[in-house]
C-alpha cells in the first residue's frame, strides 16, 4: 500500500465494529488472534479441571470419586484438549497476533479463510465435549486412540469423535496456509528470511508440519470410520488387516505433532531472552538450522512411539539412533539460549522468569526423552508414568510456560496497559513449585512399575501419587490467578508505553508501534532497506 | 541459584522422607537380561543427570553474575562459529558414546531362538491366558483383589492389585519363550524384573524369553489401555524349583481330568448355585455388575433380561460363542462345563430371575451335549 492512497481515505480508515458481530465476522488479525487466544485459555479450564477430577481418582489408592470408565473418559478428553484446544489454538492465537505485526504487514494475508479457521473450532470441540452427554460416554480409548480399541471396542460416540478431529484438521491446514502465505508474501522490504524474527521463522516451519501431518491425522481417522461403519478391515486383525498400521500412521502424525506443540515455543523463548538479557540472540543462524532440522527429523522418528509391538531389530536401532540425533539440534538451542543470557544484563520480569523456567525444565524434559530414546531402556520405561512426567515437562513447563510468558510478555501491547507485576510474579513462583511436584515425582513411580492410564494402583505408589495430587490442585489453583491477572489488565491496568520493556530497543517491529498496537497496523510497510532510526 | 535449588533438592527432600531406593527407581532385574537393561538404564541416567547438573549449574552462575547492575553494560556479542562448533560435535560424541552399550543390550534382548519351554500368552478383557505348548496346559489368570478391597470397604493388603488366582508357574534355570499375542484389543504383557514389555496384538505373535535362576514370585501389570479394567488386570510369576514345576504341570493335568467326571456327576440345585455364585464374581460382575444390572449401553442386564430368565438354549449359546461385534466373550475354553453350568443356573435363579421367569437349573451335561453337538 501507498502512501498517497491511505492519506486519501480517511473515511474507510474504521475501528472494530460493536457488539458480538464484530466478534462473529471479524477479518481482522488481532480479533482473531484474540479470540484464539481466549479460546484456548477457556479449553485450559476445562482440560484442566479433567485434569483435577484424574488428580482426584488416584489422591489414594481405592476407587474414589470416578469409575474406571469415566477414568478413562477423563483421561481421554484431558490429553485431546490439551492438545488439540490449548497448546495448539494459543500458538495459532499468538501467531495472528504478531507475525503481521513482526514482519510489517497489515493483516494475515487470507483475512476471511482466518476468521474461518477459528469459527470452525468451537464447533469442532462442541462436538467433541457433546459426546459427554450421549449414550456410551464420550471417547476413551486415550488421545492416541489406538485401533482396535477405537474402532470394534469403542463407544458408539466415537464416530462424533472422528468428525471433531476431521474438523480440527480442517482448521489447522487453513489456519498454516494463511501463515504460510503471509510470511511469503509480505514482509517488509528489506527483511529477507534470515532477518526474520525467529517467532516466525519457528511458525514458518511449523506451519509446513501441519500442512504435511494433518492429512495424515485425517487418513487414520478415515481409516476408523471406515472400519466402523463401512466393513472394512484396516485394522482389525480378523479381516486381514494390521493393528500395528494404525500405529504407523498415528504416530507419523504424532511425532511432528509433538514438535509443532514446540517449535513456536523455541522462537517466543528466543525473543524474551534477548530482550531482558539486554543483548541481541546468540547465534540466531544456527537457532533457523536447530529449528529446520528438529523439523525434519521429526518424520523419521515416528517408531520412538512403538519399541514394544515387535518391530524388528534393525528398526528398533535405526529409530532409537534418529531420535537420539533429535538432542543436537536441541542441545544447540538450550547452549544458545545459555549463550544469550552469558555477559547479558539481566533482569527478571514475568515473562523473563517464565522463560528462564522453560528453559531449566524444557532442559530436563529434553534429557528424559534422551532415556527414553534408548530403545532396550525403553522397554522398562514403555507406558510408565515415566513416560507421562517426560511429555508433560515439554508440554506444561514447556509449551504452556512458553505461551505463558508470551502473553506476559505482549500483553501490554496488545492491551495498552500493564499487568500487575506483584500478581505476575505471584503466578510464576505457585506454578514453577506446583508444577515440580506435579511433575517431578512421576519420574519415580514410573520407574518404580506403575503404569500409565489406570485408575487404581498398587501401595507402593501411594505416597508419591498424594504429592502428585497436591502438586496438581495448586497448580490448577494457581491458574486462576493468571486469569485475573489478564483481567485486571486489561480493565485496571496502568499504561504501557510504546516499547514497555527497557530492553525491547531495537529488538522487533511490534515494538515500534504505539501500545495498544492500532487496530490497523503498518498499512504502509516500514522500510528496513533503510537505517532505523529505533535501533 | 533458586532454581538449582529447588530442582535438585526436590527429589531429595522427597527422598529422605519416604522407603528406600525401590520406590524411585527401576527394578534392577531379577534375570541376567534385567540386570544388564537396568545397568544400562543407570549408566543413561548418569550422563543425562551430569549434563543435566553442568546445565543447570551454568544457567544459575549466569543468572547469578550477570543480573542487571548499574553501570554494567550487556555485551553486544552475537556469535561464535567456533564455539557453537565444538559444542555441536561435544553433543555428537556423547550421543556415540551412549549408543553403544544401548545397541549391545539391544541384540542380546532380541534373542529369539526357541525356549526350553514355550508358553503361549493371550490377552483378554481383562485377564490373562497361559497355555504351556508342550504340555497342552492351559489356564486363566485374573485379578484375585476382591471387589470390597477396591471399594475401600475393606483393609487392602500388601499386593493390592498385584494379585491373581492362578500364577504364571515356571521353573527356575530353564530357558522359557513367551508368545505374546491378544485376542480383543491389544494388551502389553510386563513384569519389570524381567525387564520384558511386549505389546500383545490381535493377529500378531511377539516374543520375549527370560531365565530366572532363583526362586520367587514377580509382578506385573498390563501397560497398554485396553479398555475399563485395564488396571485390573496384573501378572504374577512364580518361578519354582524344576521338580516343583513338574509337580504343578502333573497337577494341572490331573485337574483336567477330574473336571471330567465332574460333568458327568449328578448335581444338586445348591451346588451349582454355590459354584454359580463363586464364578459369577470371578468373571462376570466387571461387567453385568454385582447386581446383575449391567452398565447401560455397553453391557446388557442379566436381571430381568428375557434370555435369562426364559431362553436356555441361547443363554448357552451366548456363553460358549461369545456375542459377535459386542464386549462379550465366549467362555468356551475358559470355563468347564460344570462352571458353565453353575453359573446359568445362578443367573436364572438370582436378582428375582425366578420369579419372573422359568428359574430352570442347567445341568452340566447340557454343556457338554452342546460341544459335542457342535463337533
Amino acid at each position: 500500500m501507498s502512501a498517497v492512497i491511505e492519506s486519501h481515505h480517511d473515511d474507510h480508515h474504521h475501528g472494530p465494529a460493536k457488539g458480538f458481530s464484530r466478534w462473529l465476522y471479524t477479518t481482522n488479525h488481532k480479533d482473531i488472534g484474540s479470540l484464539y487466544l481466549w479460546f484456548s485459555f477457556i479449553m485450559l479450564f476445562v482440560g484442566g479441571a479433567m485434569a483435577m477430577v484424574i488428580r482426584a481418582e488416584l489422591f489414594e489408592p481405592g476407587s474414589q470419586i470416578v469409575s474406571p470408565e469415566f477414568y478413562n473418559q477423563m483421561v481421554t478428553n484431558h490429553g485431546l484438549i490439551m492438545v488439540f484446544g490449548v497448546i495448539m489454538p494459543a500458538f495459532v492465537g499468538l501467531a495472528n497476533w504478531m507475525i503481521p505485526m513482526q514482519i510489517g504487514a497489515p493483516d494475515m494475508a487470507l483475512p476471511r479463510l482466518n476468521n474461518l479457521s477459528f469459527w470452525i473450532l468451537p464447533a469442532a470441540f462442541g462436538v467433541l465435549l457433546s459426546t459427554f452427554l450421549m449414550e456410551g460416554g464420550a471417547p476413551n480409548f486415550g488421545w492416541t486412540f489406538y485401533a482396535p480399541l477405537s474402532t470394534e471396542y469403542a463407544p458408539p460416540t466415537v464416530t462424533f469423535f472422528i468428525f471433531s478431529v476431521h474438523i480440527m484438521g480442517a482448521s489447522s491446514i487453513m489456519g498454516s496456509i494463511n501463515i504460510i502465505t503471509t510470511i511469503l508474501n509480505m514482509r517488509a522490504p528489506g527483511m529477507t528470511l534470515m532477518k526474520m524474527p525467529l517467532f516466525v521463522w519457528s511458525w514458518l516451519i511449523t506451519a509446513y508440519l501441519l500442512i504435511a501431518v494433518m492429512p495424515v491425522l485425517a487418513g487414520a481417522v478415515t481409516m476408523m470410520l471406515m472400519d466402523i461403519h463401512f466393513g472394512t478391515s484396516f485394522f482389525n486383525a480378523a479381516g486381514g488387516g494390521d493393528p500395528v498400521l494404525f500405529q504407523h500412521v498415528f504416530w507419523f502424525f504424532g511425532h511432528p505433532e509433538v514438535y509443532i506443540m514446540i517449535l513456536p515455543a523455541f522462537g517466543i523463548i528466543s525473543h524474551i531472552i534477548e530482550t531482558f538479557s539486554r543483548k541481541p540472540i546468540f547465534g540466531y543462524s544456527s537457532m533457523v538450522y536447530a529449528i529446520a532440522s528438529i523439523a525434519l527429523l521429526s518424520f523419521v522418528v515416528w517408531a520412538h512411539h512403538m519399541f514394544t509391538v515387535g518391530m524388528p531389530i534393525a528398526g528398533e536401532l535405526f529409530f532409537m539412533y534418529s531420535t537420539m540425533l533429535i538432542a543436537i539440534p536441541t542441545g544447540v538451542k538450550v547452549f544458545n539460549w545459555l549463550s544469550t543470557m552469558f555477559r547479558g544484563s539481566l533482569t527478571f520480569e514475568t515473562p523473563m522468569l517464565f522463560a528462564i523456567a522453560f528453559v531449566a525444565l524444557f532442559t530436563i524434559g529434553g534429557l528424559s526423552g534422551l532415556m527414553l530414546a534408548i530403545a532396550p531402556a525403553d522397554f522398562q520405561y514403555h507406558d510408565t508414568y515415566f513416560v507421562v512426567a517426560h511429555f508433560h515437562y515439554v508440554l506444561v513447563p514447556g509449551a504452556l510456560f512458553s505461551i505463558v510468558a508470551a502473553v506476559y510478555y505482549w500483553l501490554p501491547k496488545w492491551t495498552g496497559y500493564m499487568y500487575d507485576e506483584v500478581l505476575g510474579k505471584t503466578h510464576f513462583w505457585l506454578s514453577f513449585i506446583s508444577v515440580n511436584l506435579t511433575f517431578f515425582p512421576m519420574h519415580f513411580v514410573g520407574l518404580a512399575g506403575m503404569p500409565r492410564r489406570i485408575p487404581d494402583y498398587a501401595m507402593q505408589f501411594a505416597d508419591y501419587n498424594m504429592i502428585v495430587s497436591v502438586g496438581a490442585f495448586l497448580f490448577g489453583l494457581s491458574q486462576l490467578l493468571f486469569l485475573f491477572n489478564v483481567l485486571k489488565c486489561v480493565y485496571y491496568g496502568k499504561s504501557a508505553t510504546a516499547e514497555v520493556w527497557e530492553g525491547a530497543k531495537g529488538k522487533g517491529l511490534e515494538w515500534t508501534v504505539d501500545s495498544p498496537a492500532p487496530y490497523h497496523t503498518f498499512e504502509t510497510s516500514p522500510d528496513l532497506t533503510k537505517p532505523q532510526t529505533n535501533s | 541459584m533458586i532454581f538449582r535449588t529447588f530442582l535438585f533438592a526436590l527429589p531429595f527432600m522427597s527422598l529422605s522422607v519416604f522407603a528406600g531406593w525401590d520406590d524411585v527407581n527401576m527394578s534392577p532385574g531379577a534375570t541376567a537380561l534385567g540386570q544388564e537393561i537396568f545397568g544400562l538404564h543407570m549408566t543413561i541416567f548418569w550422563i543425562c543427570f551430569a549434563i543435566g547438573v553442568a546445565v543447570l549449574g551454568a544457567m544459575a552462575f549466569i543468572l547469578f553474575r550477570y543480573r542487571k547492575k548499574e553501570g554494567v553494560e550487556a555485551a553486544k556479542f552475537d556469535d561464535s562459529t567456533f564455539l557453537e562448533f565444538t559444542w555441536t560435535i561435544l553433543f555428537a560424541l556423547i550421543l556415540i558414546g551412549m549408543s553403544i552399550p544401548a545397541t549391545i543390550t539391544m541384540i542380546r534382548a532380541y534373542d529369539d531362538t526357541e525356549g526350553d519351554i514355550n508358553i503361549l500368552i493371550t490377552g483378554h478383557q481383562w485377564k490373562w491366558q497361559y497355555e504351556y505348548i508342550e504340555d497342552e496346559v492351559s489356564f486363566f489368570s485374573n485379578l484375585s483383589t476382591s471387589l470390597d478391597e477396591r471399594n475401600n470397604l475393606a483393609p487392602k493388603g500388601e499386593n493390592y492389585l498385584l494379585e491373581v488366582d492362578e500364577h504364571l508357574v515356571i521353573p527356575t534355570g530353564a530357558r522359557i519363550r513367551f508368545l505374546i499375542t491378544a485376542n480383543d484389543v491389544i494388551h502389553s504383557w510386563w513384569v519389570p524384573d524381567f525387564a520384558i514389555k511386549q505389546d500383545a496384538i490381535p493377529g500378531f505373535v511377539n516374543t520375549g524369553w527370560t531365565q530366572v535362576n532363583e526362586p520367587g514370585i514377580f509382578r506385573g501389570q498390563c501397560t497398554e489401555l485396553c479398555g475399563q479394567y485395564h488396571g485390573y488386570m496384573p501378572i504374577v510369576v512364580e518361578a519354582v524349583s524344576p521338580e516343583e514345576y513338574k509337580e504343578f504341570i502333573i497337577q494341572k493335568k490331573e485337574a483336567k481330568l477330574q473336571q471330567a467326571a465332574l460333568t458327568e456327576k449328578l448335581w444338586t440345585t445348591e451346588e451349582l448355585m454355590a459354584m454359580g455364585e463363586g464364578v459369577y464374581q470371578k468373571n462376570c460382575v466387571a461387567c453385568h455388575q454385582v447386581n446383575g444390572e449391567g452398565l447401560a449401553p455397553v453391557f446388557p442386564a442379566l436381571a430381568g433380561s428375557d434370555i435369562v430368565m426364559n431362553d436356555k438354549a441361547r443363554q448357552i449359546e451366548i456363553l460358549m460363542e461369545g456375542v459377535q461385534g459386542a464386549a462379550m466373550q465366549s467362555y468356551a475354553e475358559q470355563l468347564t462345563e460344570v462352571e458353565i453350568a453353575a453359573v446359568i443356573t445362578y443367573t436364572k435363579r438370582s436378582w428375582g430371575n425366578d420369579v419372573n421367569g422359568n428359574g430352570e437349573i442347567v445341568a452340566p451335561k447340557e454343556i457338554l451335549d452342546y460341544k459335542t453337538n457342535k463337533l
